[in-house]
């Protein structure tokens, strides 16, 4: 079995990289100067032409784009080529504002393909091997993503999309599926749907699952692996950049690597803009290399996560990211402390609790009101109410430890709180700012 | 000679309750005796019912979190210090209650106990004369 899908390119010299990337940048931000007016005026008025960039230390000058550059440009104002050159589009799964969206040529899709390959060997995937792909198709990136990889590497894909858990199921145990693509959550659904019709997880055919889209834990990691009988693979991306396949994990699992011949990518401190020492947790930023259609250069991506450059026992000698702690967005200040969902998640699993959750927040005589949905389990549950409320108090504690403020822990009944078929709704906002 | 009791893990919300007898008046239990304890924002609900184990199967089946529960039932007289006279016994015996709940039978009155130790009540409470209920007598008293 193959260890790599592009060895020469995923275990490259790092000066060889470094030539590489100095390389397409230069011809990158000729392209986008020259291309895309709405980037060239922000260069203009930082008083940068293409001329100041001559290598990847020159990364800095650049300006930055952010969603909101892409909510302003929407839709063809950062389209930096003919649309009959175009042959698709790609959708943020916003919910607020105007959903941004991303354009692809043919390289693109291909380029884009190869990333996602990477990630399905890295898991272990090849010719042989049966990839399900659960993952949403359509607006959403996850799906084609993975199908792209999974055609690439020679999988046969099975193209189930999100939802009809049954005939997921049928799918899965049939044809015998032995890569599963989709979110945690989903995954995580899987496999207690599985559980409910009595399969064990030496019954379950898998035996890796690579799961993004949103953050999740390593507790919500263990937990899937034993349900499912798999090891579990993190896979990173993003709309703006491509979609999954910008970074992923290896089977050393010490963070993912980023396809850095396509995805130029930087740490900055999220306040001041200047650029991270590596090994400095800060947002990440991507200047996409090799993109035709849609090529963002320094863009915020809002994720909080730390850089390595460190060698990796796969042999793999991209940089890598460590498992980022949410996105900059998914961020919730509740009474003015920094709150990520995925905190809660691990919280909750060290618990005894199902990662099935739901935060609402409120305001109430100016004061948030904040609130965590847990579902009971018959683990957790007793016939004596002392001690439950005893078990509910230590999770609250655990909680209080964590994020340092209080919240209300509201006991629910089981499965009563929104699967995701998709990603997950976790959290609900009823503050009005 | 205890008797297993069902508790089921309720959200208190409108209808949970509802969901509940729905799903027993289905499958044709008849519940003999209930007891609802609630805190602010969830509920247990403590049943003894005519078939104790077809209904632990359908509640788990609709997706209850239901468990067992062995508790004690003794038949008082239904009259002034029916109940006053059990309890003499569990004061002799140095018994402590965690719970308890009544119901009326077709002929008698009955006092269902949960203790902190089941066993080691019946024991002490056996030959003072007190009349026990077992589990297969739950659906015809």
């Amino acid at each position: 079995m193959a260890k790599y899908f592009q060895e020469e390119i995923e275990c490259a010299p790092r000066e060889r990289i470094r030539a590489m990337q100095d390389e397409k940048l230069r011809k990158q931000v000729r392209h986008v100067w020259e291309n895309v007016p709405y980037y060239r005026k922000k260069m203009e008025e930082k008083g940068v032409t293409p001329e100041d960039i001559s290598s990847t230390s020159d990364l800095h000058k650049l300006p930055f784009l952010s969603k909101a550059d892409l909510r302003n440009a929407y839709p063809y104002g950062l389209l930096a080529c003919p649309l009959k050159d175009c042959v698709r589009i790609h959708s943020t799964s916003g919910t607020t504002g105007k959903r941004v969206i991303a354009f692809y040529t043919q390289a693109d899709i291909d380029m884009w393909s190869e990333c996602a390959a990477r990630a399905i060997v890295a898991a272990g995937g090849g010719p042989e091997d049966v990839c399900q792909i659960s993952y949403g198709y359509g607006l959403f990136t996850g799906g084609a993503g993975l199908d792209g990889g999974s055609h690439k590497v020679g999988c046969l894909t099975v193209p189930t999309s999100s939802g009809n858990t049954d005939r997921q199921i049928m799918f899965l145990m049939d044809l015998k599926a032995t890569i599963l693509c989709c979110t945690p959550s989903y995954a995580a659904y899987l496999g207690e749907s599985l559980k409910e019709r009595g399969y064990k997880p030496e019954d379950i055919p898998l035996k890796a699952g690579i799961f993004g889209a949103e953050p999740w834990s390593e507790e919500m990691r263990r937990d899937i692996e034993q349900t499912l009988g798999i090891k579990a693979y993190d896979i990173y991306g993003l709309t703006e950049i491509s979609g999954p396949g910008v970074a992923f994990e290896c089977s050393a699992q010490q963070g993912m690597h980023i396809n850095e011949d396509h995805f130029l990518v930087e740490t900055i401190d999220p306040d001041t803009g200047e650029t991270l020492p590596e090994g400095t947790q800060g947002e990440l930023v991507f200047t996409s290399l090799d993109k035709a259609a849609f090529p963002l250069l320094r863009y915020r991506t809002r994720d909080i996560c730390t850089l390595t450059r460190e060698p990796c026992s796969c042999g793999r000698t991209h940089v890598r990211m460590a498992k980022p702690k949410g996105r900059s967005d998914d961020m919730l200040i509740i009474r003015g402390v920094n709150v990520f969902p995925s905190q809660i998640e691990t919280v909750l699993m060290n618990n005894g609790y199902a990662a099935n959750y739901q935060i609402i927040i409120g305001r109430v005589n100016n004061t948030d009101t904040f609130e965590v949905k847990v579902e009971m389990t018959p683990d957790m549950f007793t016939d004596n109410v002392g001690e439950i409320d005893e078990r509910r108090k230590a999770l609250s504690d655990d909680l209080k430890a964590m994020l340092g403020i209080k919240a209300r822990i509201s006991l629910v009944a089981p499965k009563s709180i929104t699967r995701s078929e998709g990603k997950a709704v976790r959290v609900i906002d009823n503050r009005k700012l | 000679m205890s008797v297993k009791q069902i508790s089921v893990f309720l959200e208190n919300k409108p209808g949970t309750l509802k969901g509940l007898t729905t799903v027993l008046a289905q499958n044709d239990i008849n519940i003999r005796a209930l007891s609802l304890s609630d805190t602010k924002d969830f509920g247990i609900v403590r049943m003894l019912v005519n078939d104790v184990y077809a209904a632990t199967n359908v509640l788990k089946e609709e997706g209850f979190i239901a468990s067992l529960t062995p508790v004690l039932v003794y038949e008082i007289s239904d009259e002034s210090g029916g109940l006053d006279k059990l309890l003499v016994h569990f004061e002799e015996a140095q018994v402590n209650i965690e719970y308890m709940y009544a119901f009326a039978g077709r002929n008698a009155a009955y006092m269902i106990f949960r203790v902190a130790d089941t066993k080691k009540a019946e024991a002490v409470l056996q030959g003072k004369g007190l009349h026990s209920l077992a589990q297969d007598e739950i659906a015809s008293v």
